[in-house]
């Protein structure tokens, strides 16, 4: 891009129309490895005679995605599974960011609270899933909480990083107008912090999936783990794969969400962004 | 020149850091110059001399290891809402509107922001803002943004304004014209102005006195009251007069300190 001032207006538009050439590039090029992606895996299994019980082909697969979509059997399922995520995702993020904020705060809690919640962090979740399960039931709840110990700690990591990295010349600013520590933390800090601390929801919303399908595979009566092993148990591999398809979907939606969210609450943030292409 | 009180008293300050070695490093040592009410008084040197040190002393947001300071007969101790800064990056924050920004310090100190905000109107007018009030920093120059700086240190109407090199990021072009506009906004605020320079004809062309420094450790070499006509312009700095007053404190700092502007 053009260094100049003069030449930032006119930069805008070509590089528009660069973004939409570099556009349809793209797209072509996701088809090819789309279709040489699944056309080689069609073609493998039937070539190969790959029995379907071991790897299903894709077309047996996008039927049987096809047959759950219209038959709607999985629609309570999945929402099932969606709202334990979203559940799992509040509670974990919510504590997560309460924590780090109290911890970011009050610093002296970093050397003597900090150091349980690091042993937490080490114990597998999947192993302590199994007691969650005692605890709290077959009911969504198990779940909810599975999902939420294992989204936790990278939002509260994220949070306690984000607070540290203000920079020094604005919390000076903030002091010779008199700020209080409070109102350093709330009006400067805190909202520092905010790109770190999205980087940990989005990592941490894909991780409530995992830790809810996990919920689901220790024991539960609904949801998309429980049909992931209810399909293996009658070995409709094709079915499996439908659900992971299904799963994968609500991941990228999730993940969608959070982008969108940080878009408007760190709005600053990409207009700099735009500002650093364009001048 | 002893019939008012002095605005600022500055008596034996000095400052010194302990290296992570355990050595300890004089960066001001006993500094002593008073400041008149309404005075502009700037302070030059080269990199290092403790200027901008001495200014966060003032400003209260660093300690003085040694000496006393007063501000209207009162001892700082810290920070304080008679003095106002402004600093040398703007140091604005990206997630609040320009008006926001300036009227942050009423916020801090529990002033009722309604109130002020005509007051923020009318400092937008005087440094020729108005209608930018809500743009984020991001959308302004670098020269707005520091003019957005100058409104939120008067914007709780302090008796003394501190600068420390607040055009020094500028081009050349847009600091002269700055600095003219400085000048205008001092006098119409009517207020005792310190601004720190590394720029000697910008020391000149705005102060009333200029204090010399030097450094390792930071200490005043001269101040020298600068009799040229105000309303100043632009002009000024072509006079012998000028030339003069340039030309004695270079030959203050030595040879040994570098320039530029």
């Amino acid at each position: 891009m053009s260094v100049t001032g003069s030449a930032l207006p006119r930069s805008r538009p070509r590089r528009r129309s660069r973004q939409i050439f570099g556009d349809s590039k793209s797209v072509a090029l996701g088809l090819v490895i789309f279709v040489l992606v699944f056309g080689g895996w069609e073609l493998v299994v039937r070539l190969l005679n790959v029995p379907a019980l071991v790897l299903p082909p894709p077309s047996k697969i996008v039927a049987s995605l096809f047959a759950d979509v219209i038959s709607g059997q999985l629609i309570a399922d999945t929402i099932t599974t969606g709202l334990e995520v979203l559940g799992g995702f509040v509670l974990g993020a919510g504590v997560g960011l309460m924590l780090g904020c109290l911890i970011g705060r009050f610093p002296l809690l970093q050397k003597t609270a900090y150091p349980y919640i690091i042993a937490f962090q080490a114990v597998p979740k999947v192993a302590i899933a199994p007691l969650i399960l005692i605890w709290f039931g077959f009911g969504p709840s198990s779940k909810i909480v599975t999902a939420a110990t294992i989204c936790f700690f990278p939002v509260i990591a994220n949070t306690l990083v984000g607070l540290r990295v203000t920079p020094a010349d604005q919390i000076e600013m903030m002091t010779a107008f008199m700020a209080s520590r409070s109102q350093i933390f709330w009006k400067v800090r805190l909202p520092h912090a905010l790109p770190y601390i999205f980087a940990g929801l989005d990592i941490g919303i894909v991780l409530a999936l995992i830790g809810a399908i996990v919920g689901e595979f220790v024991g539960a009566t609904g949801g998309l783990g429980y049909v992931i092993l209810q399909r293996q148990f009658s070995m409709d591999i094709a079915g499996v794969f439908a659900v992971l398809v299904i799963l994968s979907v609500m991941g990228i939606l999730l993940h969608e969400l959070m982008q969108w969210i940080q878009r408007r609450v760190v709005f600053w943030l990409s207009e700099n962004e735009d500002r650093i292409v364009g001048g | 020149m002893t019939v008012s009180r002095p605005m600022i008293e500055i008596s034996g300050v000095s400052k010194s850091y302990h290296t992570r070695s355990g050595e300890e490093i004089n960066a001001l040592s006993a500094l002593t110059v008073s400041i008149r009410e309404k005075e502009f008084l700037t302070v030059v040197g080269p990199s290092g001399c403790g200027k901008s040190t001495l200014l966060k002393i003032i400003a209260g947001t660093l300690r003085r290891t040694g000496g006393a300071l007063r501000l209207n007969g009162t001892t700082i101790e810290g920070p304080s809402r008679d003095i106002g800064m402004v600093f040398q990056a703007p140091v604005l924050l990206p997630w609040r509107t320009v008006e926001e920004n300036a009227l942050l310090p009423i916020e801090l100190q529990r002033g009722d922001v309604q109130k002020h905000r005509r007051r923020a109107a009318d400092l937008f007018d005087l440094v020729g803002l108005a209608g930018f009030e809500r743009k984020y920093p991001n959308e302004l120059s670098g020269g707005m943004q520091q003019r957005v700086g100058i409104v939120r240190a008067l914007i709780h109407d302090p008796v003394v304004l501190l600068l420390d090199e607040p055009f020094g990021a500028l081009d050349a072009m847009t600091r002269e014209h700055m600095n003219l506009e400085l000048l205008r906004i001092c006098e119409a605020a009517g207020k005792t102005v310190i601004l720190v320079t590394h720029s000697i004809p910008e020391a000149i062309f705005l102060a009333d006195r200029v204090v010399v420094m030097s450094p390792r450790p930071g200490r005043i070499v001269d101040v020298i009251g600068i009799d040229l006509p105000r309303p100043r312009e632009l002009e000024i700095i072509n006079s012998s007069a000028f030339g003069a007053y340039a030309r004695q404190i270079r030959s203050l700092i030595g040879a040994r300190g570098s320039f530029d502007a």
